[in-house]
């Protein structure tokens, strides 16, 4: 019980007469990655939205590390990327993560540390003195990235965080992840359009119309549907639910 | 600490936004010194021709700032003065003066007028006449703008002084928060530990630093370089001035949950501004109507200008100027409370 990370029970949220979520129940444990995947609108990012606290369920409840959301304790220890770069233009690289690095609690020194790991981490170590003006989308990415990552949090949720990343440092990312998921029992909750990176998922959520059509290990969503791919498992999963 | 992590980082992105550093530190010392050409007819001298005066007279016309043109005689006054461009005409006979204005700018002439009378009436002359003014057209056009009402420069400006920091901060601090929203960085924000009154307290004490520096040259380039008029004290002044920028700030921040661009933004200038000058003492509100009148005092800066002109026009102390003071101050706590519960839309905390 102690190890689960994220708990949402009966989550609903509506925009005026378009019901967006309906009665979602969804539970992560410590140290494994889930993917959320479904298509552009299904509303991955409200779903993500509610967990952190920024979007208020229109009924359902959500725990994060035991306590009840929003909460500003357990805030610090959720790294969060959202899909549209939240980035200060007229800054650099390193004065973006310097700020948002001090809206949590960690000294000078954890600080100055934690920039320089994550910045190397997702490749931005020699870019930190450019104005993020001058950053293509990858590089903005990247800087999204290591800006959820800074405070050191124990629960990732990363909303589409390889859109626009080139395939090398793609994987690089991925190698990342699944470090921070083995030895740092981190749990990580990312949304994904590709289905290469949901196969390397440990479990996976498909998103549409509103419900979990579909949830389990990639291989036991394979074995279900008795199909190769996960894109299969979609396309069947979306017909039996519909 | 995440406060002034929040100071830091608005007042770093100010620093490397130059035209909006240009807008608020220079761009009101322009309209000001332009507003100082415009309204001080004291800088012109006016040319008065002068038929039969002494010398001493003469001297003394000069010595007021007017430029004497002496004549011999003169066969008709109005060519005299057309041709000669002149902006008014003095003649002098044994038992009376005339004086004929030329009145195509009703200032120049009220000024000629008033110098010579008080000449005049210094040497105790007993007939004065004044004739009938040359351009008869140009009165009229004149007193539709009511030149003969305006007051001068000095007794509004610090007026203008209240007006221009509510004007600059209340647009530029707006659109600080404005862009933090479009941006999608404020709801970043609500991802993070940091608390609503947080944000309002950074936006506050950044632009409030910003607004402290500006009021400090407006008013320092108000008193010593425009020599507005300043009879009470300059640190009252400064207080009164700050209290306006913390007023703007907080309406500013306030109203720009209501814009979704900058041009909306722009668009709350007619709507909240502009109403407001015509109410804070520039143009007389004894003759308006009373339900106008009464409209005065639901406006922020007809208190601003209340204070303002009490210390800098009346040599009013802050002890007599507490009631408009309370009331900004009230004013100001309001908006900041609109303004928690603004961000609320985002996050309950
Ligand atoms: N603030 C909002 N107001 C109205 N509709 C919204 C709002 N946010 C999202 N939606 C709608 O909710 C649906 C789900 O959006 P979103 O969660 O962004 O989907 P996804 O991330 O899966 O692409 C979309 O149809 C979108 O138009
Ligand atoms: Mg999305």
């Amino acid at each position: 019980m102690n190890n689960q990370t994220i708990i949402a029970n009966g989550l609903s949220k509506a925009y005026g007469d378009k019901i967006v979520l309906n009665n979602i129940d969804f539970a992560t444990e410590q140290g494994r990655i889930y993917g959320m995947i479904g298509p552009s609108g299904s509303g991955k990012t409200t779903f993500i939205k509610m967990l952190v606290g920024m979007e208020k369920p229109d009924t359902g409840s959500v725990h994060v590390l035991n306590t009840p959301m929003p909460n500003l304790e357990v805030l610090q220890r959720i790294g969060y990327m959202a899909q549209s770069d939240a980035l200060y233009p007229t800054l650099t690289g390193k004065e973006n993560l310097q700020f948002f690095a001090s809206l949590f609690k960690l000294n000078k020194h954890e600080q100055k540390e934690r920039i320089a790991y994550v910045a190397k981490l997702v490749n931005l170590t020699d870019d930190l003195h450019k104005k993020v003006t001058n950053y293509s989308g990858g590089m903005k990415r990247r800087l999204s990235l290591a800006i959820a990552l800074v405070q050191n949090p124990e629960v990732l949720i990363l909303d589409e965080p390889t859109v626009g990343i080139d395939p090398a440092l793609r994987f690089q990312l991925w190698e990342e992840l699944i470090r921070l998921k083995e030895e740092e029992r981190k749990t990580i909750l990312i949304t994904t359009h590709v289905m290469d990176e949901a196969n390397r998922c440990d479990f996976v959520s498909m998103l549409r119309g509103g419900s979990i059509i579909a949830h389990g290990s990639p291989q036991a969503l394979k074995d279900q549907f008795d199909v190769e791919t996960l894109d299969e498992v979609f396309l069947h999963a979306g017909r039996t639910s519909i | 600490m995440r406060v002034i992590a929040l100071v830091k980082r608005i007042l770093l992105q100010i620093r490397r936004d130059k035209r909006t550093l240009a807008l608020l530190f220079f761009a009101p010392l322009l309209v000001l010194t332009l507003m100082n050409f415009v309204f001080n007819g004291n800088e012109i001298k006016p040319e008065l021709g002068v038929v039969g005066a002494n010398k001493p007279l003469i001297e003394q016309l000069e010595a007021a700032d007017i430029i004497v043109k002496p004549y011999e005689e003169v066969a008709d006054i109005k060519d005299t003065v057309k041709e000669n461009k002149l902006d008014g005409l003095l003649q002098l006979t044994a038992d009376s003066f005339i004086l004929t204005v030329t009145n195509d700018n009703p200032t120049i002439a009220k000024m000629i007028e008033m110098k010579v009378k008080q000449l005049l009436q210094l040497q105790a002359q007993p007939s004065f006449e004044q004739a009938e003014a040359t351009n008869q057209l140009a009165i009229q056009t004149d007193y539709i703008y009511g030149s003969s009402e305006t007051v001068s420069f000095d007794t509004f400006s610090p007026i203008l002084i209240g007006y221009f920091v509510f004007f600059f901060v209340f647009l530029i601090s707006g659109i600080g928060l404005l862009n933090e929203r479009t941006t999608g960085t404020l709801e970043r924000l609500m991802a993070t530990p940091i608390r609503r009154f947080e944000i309002i307290a950074g936006y506050l004490i950044s632009y409030g630093i910003l607004a402290f520096i500006q009021t400090i040259i407006i008013v320092l380039f108000s008193i010593h370089v425009l020599d507005i008029i300043l009879v009470g004290s300059i640190w009252d002044v400064l207080f009164i001035n700050i209290i306006t920028a913390l007023l703007a700030l907080s309406l500013g921040i306030l109203l720009s949950s209501f814009a979704s661009s900058e041009f909306q933004m722009i668009q709350f200038i007619p709507l909240v501004i502009v109403p407001q000058i015509f109410f804070s003492g520039i143009f007389p509100l004894e003759g308006m109507a009373d339900w106008l009148q009464g409209l005065a005092y639901i406006m922020p800066l007809y208190y601003v200008a209340e204070a303002l002109k009490g210390i800098m026009y009346m040599g009013l102390g802050l002890s007599d100027v507490v009631r408009p003071v309370l009331i900004l101050v009230a004013f100001i706590v309001c908006f900041i409370i609109l303004n928690l519960f603004a961000l609320k839309k985002y996050r309950k905390l």
